[in-house]
């Protein structure tokens, strides 16, 4: 099947009619390249949306307070609340299989709340605990982040975001060991931190202060009280199954009546993604489904080819039958120059489309991120399953042509000029 | 060498059947060189593409060098075409984007012949009718006479028992003819069996024994006094 002879027949045959063979292959090229494209493009995206979980322990629910719609317990409705530090205990000993449970309280100042030698600003301020740096999508790029030692001690120490050092700090000045006041209390800098996404909201996020919880809570009269928790299930568990058993606790300890939809406010991080991976992986059907509808109509054209080359050569089949060459041959002749044609325009096709997604990055990292987009590419699976497609179409549009080629009789075929 | 034996084919033509062949019977001899001479209509080109293989007969028997040709499905008769027939058509029928010793080998290549020895063969017959410089020459770029040398040489490429040609000097001047018919009746000297189908009285006469057809039926089947076409040359 792989002899010399053979090939250098397909190549004669393909050759002997350049125009007309390229104009064939670019209905492949074509097809193979859109499918290529419209994967790519549909994993751009996907990067991009999924940049902002990146760093994210993205099977986590955030849970705040909010205000009581409904009496309960001799208390009224349209009650202010807030968690207690109790209540974090209370989640871990009624609800299993917990990883990380990171309570929080926040400050926002609406004037100036911060301020650092002569300059001022106003910022967020969190309460936190050191692990929510394992849910959190920032990493410490200079410094230290707060640690238990912190909480246990009180410490007022304080991690900045990058964008709040280019705000109050000259561009040489050191910030550890600086001291901000926050809200009137002083706190020495440890470290400056950096979103791990570099997209969209970035720039906002980077404008956050991280606080000890226990020297916030003393230093800004908080008690015992927690406003927000991010809870992180153990790995293999799903915190959606979870949610439900989370807020009833909460509801009980925090005496609100258990129909209270309201009260306890939510966000499951997990669902959320889900529901993105799920989009995804109905945008990549829809996109192979596109792509090999758009590579049908090229298959098409080389089958069709394929029919006037037989008709072409219905004299020369012919001759070769009289000569004494097989049908068998013969089939496997057209077969194979079909495959070859489909199996080259092909893998031009894909190079095509390689070099565009190529192009296209290289014009991304120019001029910078782009909101919701990031990385086109396709992996080399698809790339393979695309040639296997290929092939197969390949077999199936000269399937038709190499049966009409054996079914002339060779007497029928000699008399054709 | 071949062997038939009540011969009959008709062929459908809308409602009405056409009896081309109606029940032929005669055998040839190995080394002999026959014509098969009549007018259009005849049957005579049916007969030939029986014989070839190429077409089947409604009933009969049909032997070649004692095997029984019948019933056979296309592959085997592309296997009995290789092994013991060589085609020479009016038209030639060279594969034009092939050059005169690729249309040689080609027979030797679907004997799976190896490639080297399939070149070497090319070119030993090629140089037997004469051609050995316009190897690698298209069929384009050949004459008519050269043409049809270079399909002799394919025919006798494979080594058959018995080389059939169609009409072979129907496309060829007289003159060119001769020479054509001079290589037939070389070959023919060296052992070979040849079945010419004719129409031209001269061609016809060149040959050693001459099977008049008409109407489907042999009218008459002479040995004649071979005319040596050299003499003409």
């Amino acid at each position: 099947m792989f002899n010399r002879d053979r090939w250098k027949e397909i190549l004669e045959v393909l050759t002997k009619n350049m125009f007309r063979t390229i104009l064939t292959a670019f209905g492949v090229i074509w097809g193979i390249f859109i499918l290529i494209l419209l994967l790519a493009a549909g994993k751009g995206l996907e990067n991009g949306i999924k940049q902002d979980f990146s760093g994210v322990a993205t099977n986590t629910m955030f849970m705040w307070t909010q205000t009581t719609t409904m009496a309960y317990d001799g208390l009224p409705e349209g009650r202010q609340y807030s968690f207690k530090l109790s209540d974090v205990q209370l989640i871990r000993d009624n609800v299993p299989g917990l990883r990380i449970i990171s309570p929080r309280n926040a400050a926002r100042g609406s004037a100036d709340n911060v301020f650092y030698k002569t300059e001022s600003g106003s910022y967020r301020i969190f309460g936190d605990y050191p692990e929510i740096l394992n849910q959190n999508s920032i990493y410490v790029n200079y410094g230290r982040f707060m640690n238990h030692n912190d909480i246990q001690k009180k410490r007022k120490v304080a991690v900045i975001g990058d964008g709040i050092r280019q705000d109050l700090f000259e561009d040489d000045e050191e910030v550890l060991g600086a001291y901000l006041r926050i809200q009137g209390v002083n706190f020495m800098v440890v470290g400056t931190y950096k979103e791990k996404s570099s997209n969209g909201n970035g720039q906002n996020a980077e404008r956050q202060i991280y606080v000890p919880f226990t020297a916030f809570s003393q230093a800004f009269n908080r008690a015992d009280n927690v406003g927000w928790m991010a809870i992180t299930a153990e790995d293999g568990q799903s915190i959606s199954n979870k949610v439900d058993d989370i807020v009833s606790t909460v509801k009980q300890s925090r005496r609100i009546h258990p129909d209270d939809e309201r009260a306890v406010g939510f966000f499951d991080l997990y669902q959320q993604y889900n529901r993105v991976e799920s989009l995804f992986a109905a945008m990549r059907w829809i996109a192979i489904i596109v792509g090999t509808l758009v590579l049908i109509s090229g298959i098409i054209g080389v089958s069709n080819i394929m029919l006037i080359v037989v008709k072409e050569r219905t004299n020369e089949i012919g001759i070769r039958r009289a000569l004494g060459e097989s049908p068998w041959s013969i089939k496997l002749q057209v077969l194979m120059e079909s495959i070859t044609l489909t199996l080259l325009s092909g893998m031009v096709g894909i190079v095509i489309g390689a070099l565009t997604i190529y192009g296209i990055n290289a014009l991304l990292d120019n001029v910078g991120p782009v909101d919701m987009f990031l990385n086109p590419s396709v992996s080399l699976t698809i790339v393979l399953s695309a040639m296997l497609v290929l092939i197969v179409s390949g077999l199936l549009a000269g399937f038709i042509p190499a049966n009409s080629a054996i079914k002339v009789r060779p007497i029928e075929a000699l008399r054709t000029e | 060498m071949i062997e038939i034996k009540d011969l009959h084919k008709s062929y459908k033509m809308g409602s009405n059947s056409l009896h081309v062949l109606k029940g032929l019977n005669f055998s040839i001899g190995e080394g002999e060189l026959v014509a098969i001479m009549g007018s259009s209509g005849s049957g005579k080109s049916t007969l030939l593409n029986i014989l070839g293989m190429l077409d089947e007969a409604d009933s009969g028997e049909y032997t070649l060098d004692g095997v029984p040709i019948k019933n056979l499905n296309e592959t085997k008769a592309a296997q009995y075409r290789n092994k013991f027939l060589g085609f020479i058509f009016q038209s030639f029928n060279l594969i034009n984007y092939k050059n005169a010793a690729e249309n040689v080998a080609l027979p030797l290549y679907y004997q799976k012949v190896p490639r080297k020895e399939r070149q070497e063969k090319a070119l030993k017959y090629l140089d037997q009718v004469g051609l050995k410089e316009w190897a690698h020459h298209l069929p384009s770029e050949l004459s008519g006479g050269q043409k049809q040398r270079v399909a002799i040489a394919r025919a006798m490429a494979a080594e058959p028992k018995v080389l059939l040609a169609d009409e072979l000097t129907g496309a060829l001047d007289s003159k060119t003819s001769y020479e054509i018919m001079d290589l037939i009746q070389t070959i023919n000297d060296q052992g070979n069996t040849i079945l010419v189908v004719t129409h031209e009285e001269d061609i016809a006469h060149m040959c050693k024994r001459i099977v008049h057809l008409k109407d489907g039926i042999i009218e008459k089947d002479e040995k004649v006094k071979q005319v040596r076409a050299s003499a003409y040359v």
